[in-house]
């Protein structure tokens, strides 16, 4: 493999940036310029380091690749690699978070503290998505909620301390049954090496996997959210600061996916097709029911949250229908959804800085003095709605096509929810958008400053262009998709073989 | 080997005696001394913690006829104890100053309650065990009523006194009750007479010994002294009641358990389930009403004895080993969570409710993210130090299929974050009151260094694994 351990660089690159900050003194205007740009830079340098780790990716190659491995604590280990599932993740966290920085450039409240918090998010969230060992994967997962329950109390709206720790505890909660089925799997197995336990399908027993993988479901169900825990999302991200929306829906919400598509999939096969159904069922409700949900919203914020729990709901949908359309659909939904979820947050934050205030009934004919901003938000509405063209349709499409195939019924109702979800979208857009501009505090607003624009730019470029070419984000994953249904069906003929042994 | 009849008790014998001439030296110098005093009694300890290290032999060593033993849970448990007492005598200087109640006999207490926790985790007797209990204990009920002028003070000294001896009372009970049956004192004997079957006195007087025990722990049902006592007392010696005896109870536990009732770790283990299940859901649910963090660290120093009674429940190399890095782990933070509280002073008085925290982190950027960090790893959130301490003993059930009392365990981990969040949520969400006062080094240090111990523990696990493996080696 490559000569430097160059996961660790991506990884701990942000944490050396935090720790730069952590040294500027003062709290006059040139002491917060510097701390700005450190971040700026560490982010930036992270997104290009990240870049050579793809060049570098060889997608065809089998099992993970840029493996480092230390001792630790003599009982795991310290081991990184990524393969077609990680790499994508890794690269949207690197991708997103310079916009994530440049969207706070104006935050002047304890900037220190913010830039901080935020680059350890960043180390915390790459390591989740590179970490091969079960312990270390657990502390990543878990070690962001400490930033992320500062981001949001300090810099959060008004009802903020109700909604971090509705955020910190919910999650928590979750979290601390996977960590009991982690030391299950080690004493099981011997091991909690991830690229070991998937190297060998039968290594849990069949009695065993339904409960690890109800213990993992707790945490990723919350994680991603599905319903009906996903009630800590809408009141986290009305509250958190636009940068922390962004990130929250973008990236920490994939963290469910992918450990539905580490762990539970090719660890607990058995399990994970037993309990199918039951997460079709929860998927379906999540579309359907939050699709109305969102449609009663008076907050542009907790309307896109709702969006957002709708969409995962195709996620899951994808993933459990355990085949390769629905699987490439549920990875692909999740990029293009990291992308556009994180676009609107963005795109809210724009004019919520204007303005401060989020409520729908505030707005009105905003194209008439912002035309740039709303040509561009327009964009994101329809790839949220899921138009031909954009990144959404390709995802929804896969996931669907993957659930059609598995269930009928369940792709029939989850597509009312594409129905639902132009029809909240777009409305939103007519009310913010369209209409007289007749609001006096909206007749003197101003378009976007490049700043902004060079923020979404990137974005839109990237949905249209992965809507157009989606090739270019499946040949990353496609290897490993198909490497991930091979041991789902290992291990599922193997636990049949052995029934038949036993019936014989 | 070296069994003669003072060697192993070497170190235990300096400190006796260099207890005694401080004693000495404070009384015909009466006032002035105090300073002279601490920084002897910190010399004293540093002896008594090399002569641990370095002049105890070399494996199991015994001494006045097997009731004294030192092996490696000794000597680790030992080294902890004087740690934990050097740490307290440090904190304390500067605040004796500042409440007016500097005294030569608060380092001598504390070396003589040290001297009690050493001789307690020698014991290899029934006899020897009771000895050094109670000399910790007389040297603790003084310590809580230190500062006389104080109502509270003097009322948390005469709580824990009479609660105190009747936890004594219990332990003794129950040690004649041992005695009268299983015919010896001595762990080895005992766990050579109920080999063959348990007389159900000997069973009883388990449990007595267990009840006795429990109350140095702080675990419940004998934990109702704990808030009162560590909110009435001065915070050093707050600090103090929180760490040293808890290392020398749990180490004698380990010690009685393992050493004098193997055979009969089918009953001792419900016992402790219990107390374990008990103490982890009280101090996560009776935490959150507290508005004292004094208060608030006893109920989250009961929980965290629960924790571990997991790992003592368990049993095994992982349930042992588990237990011990527990302890340094939950030493350290304590440590540095008191440092804090002792460290935060406005206008000249101590500020002790938590609404006084609000908006630290404005003013005393260090101190608030310290007191964050290590609240965090109270909380036992990854990557901390908290956390692995949690994961250990978590492990070690797993492995030993308590699956019950792991989930109540995670659970309750769960519930008791709520009040380590709120003291975090008070000091960065709140707006900021004035600026507390300025602190001394030893304060700085000591946090710093405890901070710097949880963030860094995840990097470099090793010294503190090394060492409580090296504790649990003789009950293999």
């Amino acid at each position: 493999m490559s000569g430097w351990p160059i996961l660790s660089a991506v990884t701990l690159l942000p944490l050396i940036g935090a720790l730069f900050i952590l040294v500027i003194r003062g709290e006059d205007e040139i002491a917060l310029r510097n701390m700005r740009w450190t971040a700026l830079f560490t982010t930036a340098f992270t997104f290009i380091l990240s870049l050579i780790l793809w060049s570098n990716f060889d997608p065809a190659a089998p099992g993970f690749q840029f493996q480092e491995r230390y001792g630790w604590f003599g009982l795991m280990s310290y081991h990184l690699g990524v393969d077609g599932l990680g790499l994508p993740f890794v690269l949207l966290t690197a991708f997103l978070m310079p916009g994530v920085i440049l969207a706070s450039w104006h935050v002047d409240k304890r900037v220190k503290e913010y830039m901080i918090a935020f680059l350890v998010l960043e180390t915390l969230m790459i390591g989740v998505f590179v970490s091969l060992d079960l312990v270390l994967f657990y502390l990543f997962f878990e070690g962001g909620l400490i930033p992320m329950f500062l981001i949001i109390g300090i810099w959060g709206g008004p009802n903020r301390i109700y909604a971090t720790f509705k955020f910190f505890l919910y999650t928590l909660a979750g979290s601390v049954f996977m960590l009991l089925a982690i030391m299950a799997i080690y004493w099981q197995t011997g091991t909690t090496d991830i690229a070991q336990l998937l190297a060998k399908p039968s290594a849990i027993p069949a009695g065993m996997q339904t409960w690890l993988w109800l213990a993992f479901f707790a945490s990723f169900a919350v994680k991603m959210p599905m319903w009906p825990v996903h009630t800590w999302l809408p009141d986290a991200h009305v509250e958190a600061p636009t940068a922390g929306s962004v990130v929250l829906a973008a990236i920490l919400l994939k963290m469910g996916g992918y450990g539905f598509l580490r762990f539970s999939l090719p660890m607990f096969p058995l399990a994970s097709e037993m309990f199918a159904p039951f997460v079709f069922v929860l998927s379906v409700v999540a579309i359907v029911y939050t699709s109305l949900v969102a449609l009663a919203q008076e907050d542009i914020k907790k309307l896109i949250a709702y969006s957002s729990v709708a969409h995962m709901g195709f996620v899951t949908m994808g993933i459990f229908a355990m085949n390769k359309q629905g699987l490439d659909g549920a990875m692909f939904q999740m990029i293009s959804h990291g992308l556009v979820s994180g676009a609107l947050f963005l795109g809210v934050g724009v004019i919520y800085d204007r303005l401060h205030t989020r409520q729908i009934a505030a707005y009105g004919g905003l194209v008439h003095r912002m035309p740039m901003y709303a040509f561009i938000f327009m964009l994101f509405t329809m790839a949220n709605v899921g138009l031909p063209g954009t990144s959404g349709f390709i995802g929804e499409f896969l996931s669907l096509t993957g659930a059609f195939l598995s269930n009928t019924w369940v792709a029939f109702f989850a597509t009312t929810g594409v129905i639902l979800s132009a029809a909240y979208a777009l409305w939103l857009y007519r009310r913010v958008f369209f209409g007289p501009l007749e609001k006096e505090t909206l007749k003197s607003i101003t378009d976007m400053t490049w700043r902004e624009a060079s923020i979404l730019l990137p974005l839109a470029i990237l949905t249209i262009l992965f809507g157009i070419q989606p090739a270019l984000v499946t040949d990353i994953f496609n290897h490993s998709v198909n490497a991930l249904l091979g041991q789902v069906q290992a291990g599922l003929d193997m636990a049949a073989s052995v029934q038949q042994a036993v019936a014989q | 080997m070296h069994n003669d009849l003072f060697f192993a008790a070497r170190p235990e014998i300096a400190l006796g005696l260099m207890a005694l001439a401080l004693l000495m030296i404070g009384v015909f110098r009466k006032d002035k001394s105090a300073d002279l005093i601490n920084s002897l009694s910190l010399l004293a300890l540093g002896v008594a913690a090399f002569m641990v290290i370095f002049m105890s032999g070399e494996g199991k060593v015994s001494a006045f006829n097997g009731a004294f033993v030192t092996d490696g849970l000794a000597r680790v448990m030992k080294a902890l104890a004087l740690f934990a007492s050097a740490l307290a005598i440090i904190m304390s200087v500067h605040f004796m100053k500042w409440e007016k109640m500097e005294r030569f006999e608060y380092p001598v207490l504390i070396v003589l309650a040290t001297l009690g926790m050493m001789t307690m985790i020698s014991a290899a007797g029934l006899i020897a065990l009771y000895l050094g209990l109670e000399l910790q204990a007389l040297a603790l009920y003084v310590l809580a009523a230190m500062n006389r002028d104080s109502t509270r003070s003097a009322e948390a000294g005469l709580k824990y006194f009479v609660l105190g001896a009747l936890s004594s009372g219990l332990l003794l009970y129950g040690a004649s009750l041992v005695y009268g049956f299983a015919g010896t004192v001595s762990f080895a004997g005992i766990a050579t007479a109920i080999k063959g079957g348990m007389h159900v006195g000997v069973t009883i007087g388990l449990v007595f010994i267990l009840a006795g025990l429990a109350f140095k722990i702080s675990s419940v049902p004998f934990h109702m002294w704990t808030p009162d006592v560590y909110e009435g007392a001065p915070t050093p010696v707050t600090a103090f009641f929180a760490a040293a005896p808890k290392i020398a109870a749990m180490a004698v536990i380990i010690r009685v358990l393992y050493e004098a009732f193997p055979a009969a770790s089918d009953q001792w283990r419900q016992v402790l389930i219990f107390m374990s299940i008990a103490s982890m859901a009280l101090g996560a649910f009776a935490g959150i009403a507290q508005q004292n963090i004094k208060r608030l660290m006893a109920y989250s120093s009961i929980g965290h004895m629960g924790y571990v009674l997991i790992g003592l429940a368990a049993g095994g190399q992982m349930g042992l080993r588990g237990a011990i890095i527990y302890l340094v782990i939950y030493l350290v933070m304590t440590a540095g969570v008191f440092a804090c509280i002792i460290a935060m002073r406005r206008d000249g008085r101590a500020i002790e409710t938590i609404e006084d925290f609000s908006g630290l982190a404005r003013h005393n950027k260090g101190l608030a993210f310290a007191l964050a960090m290590l609240m965090f790893s109270l909380a036992g959130i990854p990557p901390l130090a908290g956390f692995f301490a949690k994961y250990f003993v978590l492990l070690a059930a797993i492995k030993a299929g308590m699956l019950t009392l792991a989930i109540i365990g995670v659970l309750a981990s769960v519930v008791s974050a709520v009040y380590y969040l709120r003291i975090v949520k008070v000091m960065y969400f709140d707006e900021p009151r004035d600026a507390v006062s300025p602190m001394p080094m030893e304060l700085k240090l000591i946090i710093a260094l405890a901070t710097i111990f949880v963030l860094g523990f995840a990097a470099w696990p090793g010294p503190v694994v090394t060492l409580a493996q090296s504790a649990i080696v003789a009950f293999l």
